[in-house]
């Protein structure tokens, strides 16, 4: 399961890379000339975030990018692992940049249950991610959660991975107006 | 065969079913033709269909058809088998009288269904059910209805044979709600759709602008309730069928799904899920009040009244994982009712009360499965990467049940006889999925 996530996640990275080629073309090709000739120097590394101009801050897009819109549960779990916890402590400073976006939590499900008990599920698990940002200081207005049980999957596909990929919670930014 | 008594061949018959270890099919109680279908497999009871009699050539043809739609649904049923109509020895307008058994018997008919439309418009339709070993009229029924209702006049037919035959009532005068689905899964278009049991009459009543789910027929089959993703929150909506105009409920706190109505009509369970926490509340329809049956942390939902009103069994994961519960219908006396292995959902319970279908995943494997309200004698009938949703026949007979195939996506509806015997696709326009058998039509 996290493997596959991070491996979505990564996947969105060449695309990045690509859309800042051509802004960075002349700069990488200076790097490659000068770096040949410096002897035993140190390399510096800085966060890049997503390619400049493209990302509107605050937005869903940033959140998605920058942050992670998603955590993902065990099989009939609701329970937030250090990996959920990490995203989610992400979500709250995220949320605090920007006091003005409010979210709703979709609780999603796997397949491997029934409908009725999966609304149920996926109602607990938008839950436990609504009060972990609660409790990381981000006002329970600002927060909705619905539950699309099993009806959405993010996978179409029917084996283990899939399953993994569609039990998750979203965090999706309220479009005002 | 010819000229064997029924007698004799009863005796052939019950040797042969025995030899092959299966129940026996075919009895005569107290000397009348009579199919025992409470036991195992039954061998289908060899039946002729007369096309009816008429007097014009409308009628002849709305009497073709009448006997096509009967015969149809009695092979549906697994428990009989209609002998091809080029073997008929006798015209229709020769069975406006007493048939003449021995050219029946001749052919092997146990049973021999004969009739004449009488008039067209309204519709006026004369049937009678004959004992062909046993020369006498075993049922004997005139029908009127609006000639646009025929197939019902025929579906009734079709009831009348098999509940004087089995001893049981029939399920072929009803409708089925269901679910109709479109597109890829991740952007899934669900349609609520109603149909007659056999197909027929297919009808869309939302037009998959939102996303809706699970509904269920009043037992008067006059309304219908389901859930509909629909802001602030999914919530349960319910229509009249005939007007398709909407009841409003009101709102309810968070989001209400999963409805189920009462045996008298006039209450409506949900379960409401508020805060992680999902409870049974009881809807009483005409006073507008909501009072809450189960309590506690736990995931209470998808409750089925018994037919007396007065228990209900749900699913809930208080003990860990999803099993069967039964409570008395005020929410008092809760008791767990699943202990086999694997995690239980869906229960329905049968319309004669005796049983509680559900839908059960074990070891990879969905199954849907039959037990007594005390929790014992589990049988599982079926067994594949996805059964769901069973719903019972309004005979307590047949489940019907929504199966997902792995490789390809698709979700179809298949019916099962309760012995485990008969299952059988009911074709739908597009996939379908959440089915919900009527009650017989009033």
């Amino acid at each position: 399961m996290i493997r596959r996530t991070v491996l979505s996640l990564l996947s969105l990275l060449p695309l990045a890379a690509c859309s800042s080629n051509s802004d960075s073309a002349s700069g990488s090709a200076t790097g490659a000339a000068g770096g040949a000739g410096m002897p035993g120097g140190t390399v510096s590394s800085a966060e890049l975030g997503g390619p400049r101009g493209t990302i509107v801050p605050g937005s869903q897009q940033d959140l998605e990018i920058n942050v992670g819109d998603r955590v993902f549960f065990a099989f009939d779990s609701a329970a937030l692992d250090d990996a959920a916890r990490q995203t989610l402590e992400r979500q709250a400073a995220w949320l605090k940049q920007y006091p003005a976006v409010s979210v709703t939590i979709e609780g999603h499900c796997d397949e491997r249950g029934t409908r009725e008990y999966n609304l149920a599920l996926g109602e607990r698990r938008a839950q436990a991610v609504k009060n972990y940002l609660v409790a990381l200081g981000i006002s329970p207005d600002r927060i909705r959660t619905i539950s699309y049980g099993k009806e959405r999957p993010a996978d179409p596909g029917h084996d283990e991975t899939a399953w993994a990929l569609n039990r998750r919670a979203v965090t999706v930014v309220n479009v005002s107006g | 065969m010819n000229g064997t008594s029924f007698f004799n061949r009863r005796h052939v018959l019950a040797t042969a079913v025995a030899a092959a270890g299966n129940a026996l099919a075919l009895r005569c109680a107290f000397g009348q033709l009579y199919l025992d279908i409470t036991r195992g497999f039954v061998e289908p009871m060899p039946i002729a269909i007369s096309p009816f009699a008429g007097d014009t050539p409308q009628a002849r043809e709305q009497g073709e058809a009448i006997a096509q739609v009967v015969s149809a649904d009695l092979d549906s049923s697994g428990l009989f088998r209609t002998i091809d109509r080029r073997a008929y020895i006798q015209s229709p307008d020769e069975l406006r009288g007493i048939p003449r058994f021995a050219d029946w018997r001749q052919i092997n008919a146990q049973a021999l269904v004969t009739g004449l439309v009488r008039a067209h418009e309204p519709l006026t339709v004369e049937f009678r059910l004959w004992d062909v070993f046993g020369g006498t009229q075993l049922r004997g029924l005139r029908l009127d209805a609006p000639s646009a209702s025929w197939r019902r006049v025929a579906h009734k037919i079709a009831d009348a044979v098999y509940e004087r035959l089995t001893g049981e009532s029939g399920y072929f005068d009803t409708k089925i709600a269901y679910i109709s689905e479109s597109g890829p899964p991740t952007r899934r278009i669900k349609r609520v759709a109603v149909m007659d049991q056999d197909g027929a009459n297919h009808i869309f009543l939302t037009d998959g602008s939102q996303l809706v789910l699970t509904p269920r027929l009043s037992p008067d089959v006059s309304r219908i309730a389901y859930l509909v993703f629909r802001p602030p929150a999914p919530r349960v909506v319910m229509r009249e069928l005939a007007s398709g105009r909407e009841i409003v409920l009101g709102e309810f706190p968070g989001m209400s799904f999963a409805p189920r109505f009462s045996p008298d009509g006039r209450s409506l369970l949900v379960s409401i899920a508020q805060g992680g926490n999902t409870d049974l509340y009881r809807f009483d329809l005409a006073t507008r009040q909501l009072r809450r049956l189960t309590e506690g942390a736990a995931i209470d939902t998808s409750p089925s009244y018994s037919p007396d009103g007065t228990k209900i069994v749900f699913n809930s994961d208080r003990g860990g994982s999803p099993q069967l519960y039964v409570m008395n219908a005020d929410g008092s006396g809760v008791r767990r009712i699943s202990f086999g292995s694997g995690r239980y959902g869906e229960p329905e319970w049968s319309p004669r009360g005796d049983l509680i279908a559900f839908s059960k995943l074990e070891k990879g494997f969905f199954h849907i499965g039959v037990m007594k309200p005390d929790g014992s004698d589990e049988r599982l009938l079926t067994r594949a990467y996805q059964d769901e949703s069973p719903t019972w026949s309004p005979n307590g007979r047949v489940i019907l049940f929504c199966r997902q195939d792995r490789a390809s996506g698709r979700t179809r509806l298949f019916s099962i006889d309760i012995t485990g015997y008969n299952q059988r696709e009911i074709p739908t326009p597009l996939d379908a999925s959440d089915p919900n058998w009527s009650a017989l039509l009033p």
